[in-house]
């Protein structure tokens, strides 16, 4: 099997700054990391190997030092690393980076085999937009799982996978064709520490550095800025709400007299919603 | 299991371990290096001050890439009470050289560079990796080292020990004694952040260049301690170390005697307005030439902090480090060439060549000193700083006076504070412990 894990090199956020003044994110000298999100992806896809044989590539698309998080993946045990870098996807949106993305993993099936399943994080920390694993499901014309806190069973033989899917009001058990894409919920399983043979594995392999070209993209006006339609007009900090929600004790509490201090205490607040329900009700 | 048998394993990547890999494996040995922290500086704290020489001898043009601060053009060195400073102030336009001899770094940097260099020298780095036990054979001989990674054992020839100060692994082999609180300074520092040109207007310097201050008397509080401060890029580090002897006895707190070297009035202008990011804290060793441990064993040796060799009156520590990791790289590389097993007896050669460096012979030098600082700590510490204050001030005060009762005010204070006796044996005592 041939499972394809994209990840993505995010600033930490826990020693992110925000700049006072543009409100942007000052990335200058903040250490990097994995994606949190994108290392529940990882381990599946470690432990479906273990489980059923095969390999794991991971792939990025990111600065030359992205290179970094893509080694500090074959440290926890992934067989293969792709670095997507090319000065053309420099200020990609989710649209470009998944349509990147999505030119790189067939290029990489191409190479290596087309993947079983494609991996992603369930969103980054830095964009937080859930999209590009969409995107690339999209593109690919793969089917796509989102919010998966299980995998119980694959089936190559019959090419089917079934998963467990986290989805409004409780869980769904999903069968489905491979190959498909799925996003991966978080707390669903810890990242491992990789054994020393993984260590050594990850010190001295050489991670694949691929331009556009490389990556089998002729159409550079769908990368980077060019093919980014989405703009950011504005950021801004939300001002903090002055006002904190107050709590209603109900302890054998007559329940009219409870709802009657409830509106009470509403319409204290509002006192213009009075007139508008007085005259709405007509009474 | 590791079936690959490396030619060395080296422990922890500092200034030692990192020099050790260098050597090793730029004379062609199959290196494993294998360091606890996310990566090479991550845990590694010094102040920072790095010495040219030393460095040129393991990576001669090592001024084209590596990370340097500020090189340094002036010394000041402080005598304080609580509202003076006394001092001595050596500064040369001869340190504006073509090749600079000092240099302020920053470590976490510096050790980032250093590792891409051993890398780029073909040893193997680990990080993230930490050895938790020498693995040894029948003869006792050490063949390899245990990790906190599954996976197993992984050998080596020889294993170079430069796991720093504290020397978890060695001692717990018993290769050597936990060191003593007293041979032992805790050090504490900040990173105060300024622009560059602030620096350079508060120190009266030019682009690159830099001072450092070190500073001994009461604000070590009667510890045995030194507070430095020096000038990096764009932000100062401020900092002092006393013995951990010290700070138990006196039960003082390392944060507060570092806040008040920060309100000292001679202090507090220098880092005016200054944003602190970083606070660290590490161990010194300071036990001198008589805290040298064994040296060397059946395939092993051991370097820098985790040897004790620092100097702990010229407050030099990284090159000891850098040169002692050195030596014992070249050591180990001539015994590999003259294809000799890696026994007791042959590592011996790596203390012969260290015996002849500046490394054993200068800790010779000030094999007394310790002792003398560390059981006078009070007089050196904060009666003769406090008189020499006085006497500075007596000196330079002019209110009417005679000049000769001043003087005799002086002497007066100083037979009072320490008695004729004392001051002549404490004289004597320093001027032997210094030869």
């Amino acid at each position: 099997m041939h499972i394809l894990v994209c990840i993505k090199q995010v600033p930490d956020s826990a020693q992110i700054r925000v700049h006072p003044v543009t409100n942007t994110i000052m990335r200058q000298g903040v250490p990097t990391i994995i994606n949190p999100y994108d290392l529940f992806a990882l381990e599946e896809a470690l432990r479906l190997r273990d489980n059923y044989g095969g390999e794991v590539t991971v792939l990025t698309m990111g600065p030359p030092m992205a290179e970094d998080a893509l080694r500090k993946a074959l440290g926890y045990g992934a067989d293969r690393a792709v670095l997507l870098t090319d000065r053309y996807f420099a200020g990609s949106d989710t649209l470009a980076t998944s349509y990147a993305l999505s030119q790189a993993i067939a290029k990489v099936g191409e190479t290596f085999g087309t993947p079983d399943i494609v991996f992603t994080g369930k969103q980054t920390i830095d964009g937080d937009t859930a999209q590009v694993g969409p995107g690339i499901a999209k593109r690919l014309d793969l089917i796509q799982l989102t919010y998966v806190a299980k995998i119980p069973s694959v089936d190559l033989d019959a090419r089917e996978i079934k998963v467990e899917r986290r989805c409004e009001g409780g869980a769904q058990m999903l069968k489905s064709r491979l190959p498909c894409l799925i996003t991966m919920l978080e707390g669903t399983n810890e990242i491992r520490r990789g054994s020393l043979e993984d260590a050594l594995y990850a010190a001295r392999s050489q991670v694949l550095r691929w331009s556009a070209a490389d990556a089998g993209i002729d159409d550079l006006t769908r990368c980077g800025l060019r093919g980014s339609p989405t703009v950011v007009k504005r950021v801004f900090a939300p001002t903090a709400r002055a006002e904190k929600a107050a709590l209603i004790e109900t302890p054998e509490r007559n329940l009219r007299d409870l709802a009657d201090e409830l509106i009470a205490a509403i319409l204290t607040r509002g006192p213009a919603l009075e007139q508008e329900l007085a005259f709405n009700g007509g009474e | 299991m590791i079936k690959e048998k490396f030619d060395a394993i080296v422990v922890g990547a500092g200034m030692s371990g990192n020099a050790a890999a260098y050597t090793m494996a730029s004379h062609g040995l199959n290196v494993l290096q294998l360091e606890r922290g996310e990566y090479p500086g991550s845990k590694n704290v010094q102040g920072a001050i790095m010495y040219a020489n030393m460095l040129e001898e393991i990576i001669p043009d090592f001024r084209d890439d590596a990370p340097l601060e500020r090189h340094l053009v002036e010394q000041r060195l402080w005598v304080m009470d609580d509202t003076s400073h006394t001092g001595i102030h050596y500064r040369s336009d001869d340190f504006n050289e073509a090749k600079p001899n000092r240099y302020t770094i920053i470590r976490a940097q510096f050790d980032k560079w250093f590792s891409r260099k051993v890398r780029e020298a073909g040893a193997t780095v680990l990080c993230e990796t930490t050895v938790t036990e020498l693995v040894r054979d029948a003869k006792d001989k050490v063949v390899g080292v245990r990790t906190d990674r599954t996976g197993g054992e992984i050998f080596a020839d020889v294993v170079v020990l430069a796991e720093g100060v504290c020397g978890l692994l060695g001692t717990r082999a018993g290769l050597r004694e936990m060191p003593r609180p007293k041979s032992v300074a805790l050090a504490v520092k900040e990173m105060h952040f300024l622009p560059e040109e602030v620096i350079e207007q508060r120190f009266g310097l030019k682009a690159g260049e830099g001072c450092v201050i070190e500073a001994v008397g009461t604000i070590s509080r009667s510890m045995a301690g030194l507070g430095f401060l020096y000038t990096n890029r764009e932000s100062i580090s401020l900092g002092i170390g006393c013995l951990v002897s010290d700070f138990a006895a006196s039960m003082e707190s390392p944060y507060v005697v570092l806040d008040t070297l920060k309100n000292h009035p001679s202090i507090r202008p220098l880092i005016a307005g200054s944003e602190v990011k970083e606070y660290a804290a590490h161990l010194i060793p300071e036990g001198g030439y008589k805290a040298i441990p064994q040296l060397f064993g059946d395939g092993w040796v051991v370097v820098g902090d985790a040897a004790q060799l620092n100097n702990a009156v010229h407050r030099e520590g990284s090159n000891l480090a850098m040169t002692s990791g050195r030596i014992a790289a070249e050591a180990i590389v001539q015994v590999k060439s003259r294809k000799r097993p890696m026994t007791k007896q042959n590592l011996a050669l790596y203390k012969t060549m260290l015996n002849k460096s500046f490394v054993i012979k200068d800790l010779k030098k000030y094999k007394d000193m310790p002792d003398l600082l560390h059981t006078n700590s009070r007089n050196f510490f904060t009666t003769y700083p406090q008189l020499m204050s006085q006497a500075a001030q007596n000196f330079m005060r002019v209110d009417g006076t005679p000049k000769l009762d001043k003087e005799k005010a002086t002497t007066t204070a100083f037979i009072k504070a320490r008695s004729r006796w004392g001051l002549l044996s404490d004289m004597v005592r320093l001027t032997f412990a210094w030869r």
